[in-house]
């Protein structure tokens, strides 16, 4: 059946091919991102589990860790597994650009707001 | 590789009649589609993150409350997770193998690999089912005591620590008296009869029940304060504090009795005295779940489709691609639900 939502062209990513041998090397990326992400979860389940929640500096410099490690792994994610990192530049910035406008927005709205309840409920007590 | 750009000029690329981005129409609507996914998954944990700030009370610890393995006793802290994450990270490097034998038009690859990929999701949802039930039925419950008690109750390091809890603070059980106790509460409308002699049809009750002790009559031998919280003093963590003998009797008998909890559900909850904790949980990862149960469904129907040879004969193994980018997905929201609800 003719499918009338494809425009078939030479560099549309369905007609991305590549040998066995091309093939070898893209595994060998794959194989080095999994073991780099197993070794970021197991660093953030030891820092977990032996530093004190405390509220001191060390433990809030590990939660920012936390979070900078996090944003490594969805990095790794988006642009070595979804591919993004291959696709086309202006693709990459459609994808990306809008979604971190909104969420940064998002989280500095929550923040905003968040504070702003939690000095009612305080004055209120 | 995917997408691999080709040099066209600007003119030429955006003078209609080919997709400017070089990708398919159906790739360009999934990556649109997870876009808005993931503001939905970013609002959720961004709501998540106003409340706990906003909470007054001390909100759970994750490696306080997600401390048991299946099959096992003892606390191996966030242990479970770790497995529930590898499990999830490893089925998506299969995927993105099957993605990387398509390429090669390698059916026998692509059915193996997504094959391995399908398997990873069921292992994911089956951890994911125990998480819950372990959840909703706690380890052990707990109450608020009705007036303030003070009491001494040892720290982890061996320590005493003299403390007044006040009306209200929530004491936790253990787990193995926690379940008797709940045991005989569940009970007590059959063990009442046989406090009397005999019950309706004039049996002798108390030949039948004698193992049961009234849970009126229960008395634990320890009682933890701060099971799942932690409340720092004088440069000390103090958490999981156990309370034993005459200060565990003095705790049990200020208990409230209607605040008695075990497990959680979507009216109370034994890990928080915020409601908001457990319905987060729910909503959050149970969102999640959805959409890797959807995920393996689709996987399965595309699997099929491969086992069939439809791609085969379309002469491309685009399809693999699409839904690997939704799988993919599912574990990057993963990774940051791992961060804000168990670790941080």
């Amino acid at each position: 059946m003719e499918r009338d939502d494809l425009i078939v062209n030479d560099s549309y990513s369905i007609n991305a091919r590549h040998n066995e041998e091309d093939g070898r090397k893209i595994r060998k990326k794959l194989y080095a991102v999994t073991l780099l992400l197993t070794a970021i979860t197991l660093v953030e389940v030891f820092m977990g589990v032996f530093f004190k929640r405390n509220g001191t500096f060390t433990w809030e410099t590990i939660k920012l860790g936390f979070i900078v490690l996090t944003l490594v792994k969805a990095a790794y994610i988006v642009l070595v597994f979804m591919h993004l990192g291959d696709e086309r530049r202006n693709l990459k910035y459609v994808i990306l650009l809008p979604y971190a406008l909104f969420i940064m927005y998002l989280i500095f709205i929550g923040l905003y707001e968040g504070l702003s309840v939690q000095e009612l409920n305080n004055s209120f007590r | 590789m995917a997408g691999h750009a080709q040099p066209i000029g600007k003119e030429d690329l955006w003078s209609g009649g080919k997709s400017p981005f070089s990708i398919s129409y159906g790739k360009m609507m999934m990556w649109y589609f997870l876009v808005s996914d993931a503001l939905t998954f970013g609002g959720l944990l961004t709501a998540y993150g106003v409340i706990r700030h906003g909470s007054a009370d001390p909100w759970p610890v994750g490696e306080q409350v997600f401390e048991a393995l299946p099959l096992l006793h003892g606390s191996y802290p966030l242990m479970y997770v770790a497995l529930m994450t590898f499990i999830l990270i490893i089925s998506s490097v299969t995927m993105v193998l099957a993605v990387e034998a398509g390429h090669r038009l390698d059916k026998k690859g692509v059915v193996k690999w997504l094959g391995y990929t399908i398997l990873g999701g069921f292992f994911f949802l089956g951890s994911q089912a125990w998480e819950w039930s372990h959840f909703i039925h706690g380890s052990g419950g707990g109450f608020q005591l009705g007036q303030p008690v003070t009491v001494s109750a040892a720290a982890d390091d061996g320590s005493t620590i003299e403390m007044t809890l006040p009306a209200g603070a929530w004491v936790h059980m253990e787990s193995e008296f926690g379940h008797a106790y709940e045991h005989a509460l569940e009970h007590e409308a059959e063990i009442l009869p046989a406090a009397a002699g005999q019950d309706a049809h004039g049996h002798d009750a108390h030949a039948e029940d004698h193992v049961m002790v009234p849970a009126s009559e229960m008395v634990p031998e320890a009682l933890v304060i701060n099971k799942y919280t932690l409340v720092h003093q004088d440069g000390k963590d103090l958490r999981k504090l156990k309370a034993t003998g005459e200060d565990a009797r003095k705790l049990w008998e200020a208990m409230e009795p209607n605040t008695v909890v075990f497990g959680a559900n979507l009216h109370k909850n034994e890990y928080a005295v915020q409601q908001q904790y457990a319905n987060f949980f729910f909503f959050v990862t149970g969102f999640h779940g959805f959409h890797v149960f959807s995920g393996v469904l689709i996987n399965i129907i595309v699997w099929l489709m491969a086992i069939r040879g439809v791609f085969e004969r379309r002469g491309h193994y685009e399809m693999i691609e699409k839904i690997g980018l939704y799988w993919h997905f599912v574990d990057l929201v993963w990774v940051f639900v791992f961060t804000f609800f168990y670790l941080i």
